[in-house]
């Protein structure tokens, strides 16, 4: 296969900008999502992931601004996550320069949506976001959670997984909760999980804190390898974990 | 010497800001419209598409893009399809049990790629002809897809002395048409507004055969 493994920095979007520590060398202004953006494009990312983490409505204007922006010099895909609600969320977030589109507890409320979205847009522009928590008992040994990963929910991950595919999503975004922040390394068994229900392309995301972190996660059926803090502290840069990546046997973008 | 006009046809489709402001970044003088007299006096318009063949075939009808794509093709005068615009250059289109008929440029079906993992989303390799204009310059650089469906044969045969079409191919579970330079009517699969440098250079080499 010629398709290459996916290399995605994730940014925190809170009124325009990046929330979660940003500590880059040669950036004047590093919490300025465009301004990071386009410093990751230059490093080779393959895509870009926004989560905005807005509560109100003038927050989110701020957002569609910061996409338009960020769009208009970043020359990669950009996904947009976080709060989308309906058609009317996705068709704005389109037209100010997205390219697909995250959601994430609005479809666990009202899995039409789901439907809703692909029948107008594609499968393409949906991008099923999990936020993933180990609960032994249940019946694969993964639920979905809510906020962050505070509330548990009923749906097993999954069960969810493979009922949202059904629906029209076309790519999942698998954040492991237990992962997250703990600079661990991803949840490989989450991962195989994942892979094996699925028939969308599945993106790893929670856990990277050192470069011998990203080989395995696509050995366990990763399409792409989603980082936060490891890129905005500066502790690895984009190049560093495709020329790992290449150095394992992986097909990356040069 | 004035950048060479180019009009990205505004009929409602997806995303197209990043095609305009690429286009503008690899030497053109672009303008977003649906203004059919700007579109059809323009030196290169180009065609996105992005969503079902079925929908982007039933905006482009209403806002009669068909007939302007077939007057400047009738005239020569060039036109470059991205994506599903690449797609409804076909005579139809099959999703999801839904037959379509495209604008009929091209003989061909377009339909769902027989591939372990779909959508086919991510960076992938193309196989460009020598003679190939768009990909001059671009040789083992990779191109951003994200599609499920595709043209999987191409069945048009031109006779001497008219010069047969050149057309690029990619794989993914099998191979597909991935561009088609065809006299005035060139198309990507890929996005070439989303391919980095890569893309820019091939919007780019396009924008170049306009001033010729």
């Amino acid at each position: 296969m010629s398709l290459a493994v996916r290399v995605i920095p994730c940014l925190d979007v809170a009124d325009g900008r990046v929330v979660k520590g940003v500590n880059f060398e040669n950036l004047r202004d590093a919490g300025d999502p465009v301004a990071l953006s386009k410093s990751y494009y230059e490093q080779g990312a393959d895509e870009l992931t926004f989560l905005d983490v807005t509560a109100t409505t003038e927050e989110r204007d701020t957002m569609y601004d910061v996409v338009r922006r960020t769009a208009e010099q970043v020359f990669v895909p950009l996904t947009v996550g976080g709060g989308v609600r309906s058609t009317t969320d996705v068709a704005r977030l389109l037209a100010s320069g997205a390219d697909k589109i995250g959601v994430n507890s609005a479809a666990i409320a009202r899995p039409p949506l789901i439907a809703e979205i692909a029948d107008r847009f594609g499968a393409q522009v949906i991008v099923l976001s999990l936020d993933v928590k180990r609960a032994p008992g249940t019946a694969s040994g993964f639920v979905v959670t809510t906020h962050g990963g505070r509330r548990l929910t009923e749906l097993d991950a999954l069960e969810w997984a493979a009922e949202a595919i059904g629906l029209g999503a076309g790519e999942l975004l698998v954040n492991s909760i237990d992962a997250d922040g703990t600079k661990a390394g991803y949840d490989l068994d989450l991962i195989t999980a994942m892979r094996a229900i699925s028939s969308v392309p599945v993106v790893a995301s929670g856990g990277a804190g050192a470069l011998r972190d990203f080989a395995p996660a696509v050995h366990a059926g990763a399409d792409a390898v989603l980082a936060a803090s490891v890129f905005h502290s500066g502790q690895l840069t984009i190049g560093e974990v495709k020329r790992e990546l290449q150095d394992e046997g992986i097909e990356v973008r040069a | 010497m004035t950048s060479p006009s180019v009009v990205v046809l505004d009929y409602g489709s997806g995303n197209v800001h990043s095609a305009v402001k690429a286009l503008q970044l690899a030497g053109a003088d672009v303008t977003l419209t649906g203004d059919r007299s700007a579109a059809l006096e323009a030196d290169g318009l180009v065609v996105p598409g992005v969503g079902a063949f079925a929908a982007v075939m039933t905006a482009l009808r209403d806002a009669r893009g068909d007939e302007l794509i077939d007057r400047r093709l009738a005239g020569g005068r060039p036109v470059l399809g991205i994506c599903v615009g690449m797609q409804v250059m076909f005579s139809r289109g099959v999703e999801r049990g839904v037959d379509t008929p495209g604008l009929g440029e091209w003989p061909g079906t377009v339909d769902e790629l027989h591939a372990p993992v779909l959508p086919h989303i991510g960076w992938n390799t193309v196989e460009a002809p020598e003679e190939s204009v768009l990909f001059e310059g671009l040789h083992d650089e990779r191109f951003y897809f994200v599609h499920s469906y595709g043209a999987r044969e191409w069945s048009l045969e031109i006779e001497k002395p008219f010069r047969a079409p050149s057309v690029t191919w990619a794989s993914h579970g099998e191979p597909f048409v991935a561009a088609v330079e065809n006299g005035p009517l060139s198309a990507t699969q890929f996005h070439p507004e989303k391919s980095g440098q890569a893309g820019i250079r091939l919007l780019s080499n396009w924008i170049g055969s306009l001033a010729a």
